[in-house]
């Protein structure tokens, strides 16, 4: 028998709260995290827009521990020990403890800070902690090192599709019997200059700097692209039995995954969203669920042109008729684009939702893209009956990673 | 510089790059065994000596500097 998996603990650290009770309320009030960027580093940026986190990293880590971590494993180590603890610090045999928490762009501020050291003051001013600084899997080793996990620690690095994949890849983990517990999510933290003029010059990114707050509007008609945002997500999987024998507090179950590539472009989504609906169908099949079981979606939308359209695509097509009877939203409206640590927090989201009946608005709806037709929570928080029906986290990642994650109230 | 006013320095950038407790440092102290200071922490304290007191502290020479003591003896030889 397939070995269900539960969720026991929940972290966030986002531009809307510093914690995942701060984070919710927000996010039930409507509220925006996007703020003008007025430091002289933002001069000349197309896009001087970023949803920040609004605490000092320093007032929860240690100041010896903090120098050895980028900006963005700071963060994901804050979640997790947010979630660890809010799970009840598990006593867990640590080779039954697993790590899959990863990073879509990592740990290029520090780069940045280095290379100009490496410059103005020579090779050998280089901090010797460069290098565990900079590399793909430091926030999952990290956090592995935080929690003791002896079972194995996974970094999954895809875009915008990381910290889903890796709830999906801890759903294996301990569905394989690797593992009793994973912790699971992701972290971004890359509102440098360098990043913001890159995404930019994709045209990605909105520039509506005059009006932060309302710069982040999915599904609106005047949406101009994403706005980048700071934070991480984490969340505490346990095997069912594991959980209830400690008298674990249960959030929900995570009912399957589903994942697909595009095999079309870099940075493009495939816009009939063929991909993205194959990942949705996937985690159906994951889950034993029909279309019409889902009562809810937590959707990737960007706030970009194509990506919102290519995503109704995509759910339009997995779905058909049923998505009538689904409420979507796009949390993103209020954090902005969490990149790496997108799917992790989006999940928070899901997951609070069913167990609340309380799904978060998405807000700077004025006129909805009437090629997008979905019922959206609009601008409102909306009411839902979990019970029996499940609801979907998309995340789609550029390189064409498409990730669904299912989840159930109980 | 007295060895005193090179110790205390030391202890300075010792709690700064490896959050050793300023009070257990002295001359006797050895960096890794008492102070548990690692050889990726070593580097960076080697870093910031060299920065603070104007010397240049060779990679064979860091080798032998073993104690606390035997970093203020090799500062004021090099200043």
């Amino acid at each position: 028998m397939t070995r269900r998996v539960v969720v026991t603990g929940l972290g966030a650290l986002t531009p809307i709260g510093k914690n995942v009770s701060e984070t919710w309320t927000n996010a039930l009030a409507g509220k925006s995290g996007i703020v003008k960027l007025t430091e002289s580093w933002a001069d000349g940026l197309a896009a001087q827009i970023a949803g920040l986190i609004t605490i000092d990293p320093l007032s929860v880590l240690d100041r010896v521990s903090a120098r050895r971590m980028d900006r963005s494993t700071q963060l994901g180590v804050i979640a997790v020990k947010e979630a660890w603890s809010d799970a009840g610090s598990p006593d867990i045999d640590k080779k039954r403890l697993g790590v899959f928490f990863g990073t879509g762009i990592g740990g290029l501020s520090t780069v940045l800070e280095q290379y100009d050291i490496l410059n103005t003051r020579g090779p050998d001013r280089v901090n010797p902690m460069t290098v565990p600084m900079i590399m793909p899997n430091s926030a999952a080793a990290m956090v592995g090192l935080e929690v003791g996990a002896q079972a194995g620690v996974h970094s999954p690095v895809s875009a915008c599709a990381t910290s889903a994949e890796a709830i999906a890849g801890g759903l294996e983990m301990i569905r394989n019997n690797r593992a009793d517990i994973v912790v699971a999510g992701g972290t971004e933290a890359c509102v440098n200059r360098l990043a913001i003029a890159a995404f930019a010059s994709m045209r990605a990114l909105s520039t509506r700097n005059d009006e932060p707050e309302k710069a982040s509007r999915p599904y609106d008609l005047d949406r101009d692209g994403f706005v980048m945002g700071e934070g991480a997500g984490a969340l505490i999987l346990e095997e069912e039995e594991h959980a209830l024998k400690r008298g674990a507090k249960i959030y929900g179950v995570v009912v399957g995954s589903g994942m697909s590539s595009d095999g079309y472009h870099i940075a493009a989504p495939e816009p009939e969203g063929a991909g993205a609906s194959r990942a949705i169908k996937s985690a159906l099949i994951d889950s034993n669920a029909k279309a019409s079981d889902v009562i809810h979606i937590n959707a990737h939308a960007t706030s970009t042109p194509v990506g919102d359209i290519a995503e109704f695509k995509a759910m339009k097509s997995a779905l058909g008729n049923a998505l009538e009877n689904v409420i979507v939203t796009a949390t993103k409206s209020m954090t902005g684009h969490l990149l790496g640590g997108a799917g992790a927090v989006e999940s928070v989201f899901t997951i609070m939702g069913l167990k609340e009946g309380l799904i978060p608005p998405t807000i700077n709806l004025n006129n909805q893209d009437p090629e997008i037709q979905v019922k959206v929570a609009k601008n409102e928080p909306f009411k839902i009956d979990g019970n029996g029906k499940i609801a979907l986290n998309n995340s789609f990642g550029f390189g064409g990673h498409n990730v669904c994650i299912a989840f159930s109230k109980n | 510089m007295t060895d005193e006013q090179i110790v205390s320095e030391l202890a300075v950038i010792l709690n700064e790059v490896a959050g050793v407790d300023q009070s257990k440092v002295s001359a006797d102290k050895s960096f890794l065994d008492d102070l548990e200071v690692d050889s990726l922490s070593m580097v960076e304290v080697v870093m910031a000596a060299e920065d603070k007191f104007g010397v240049k502290i060779p990679d064979e020479e860091v080798k032998n500097l073993r104690t606390v003591g035997d970093a203020v003896a090799f500062i004021k030889k090099s200043a």
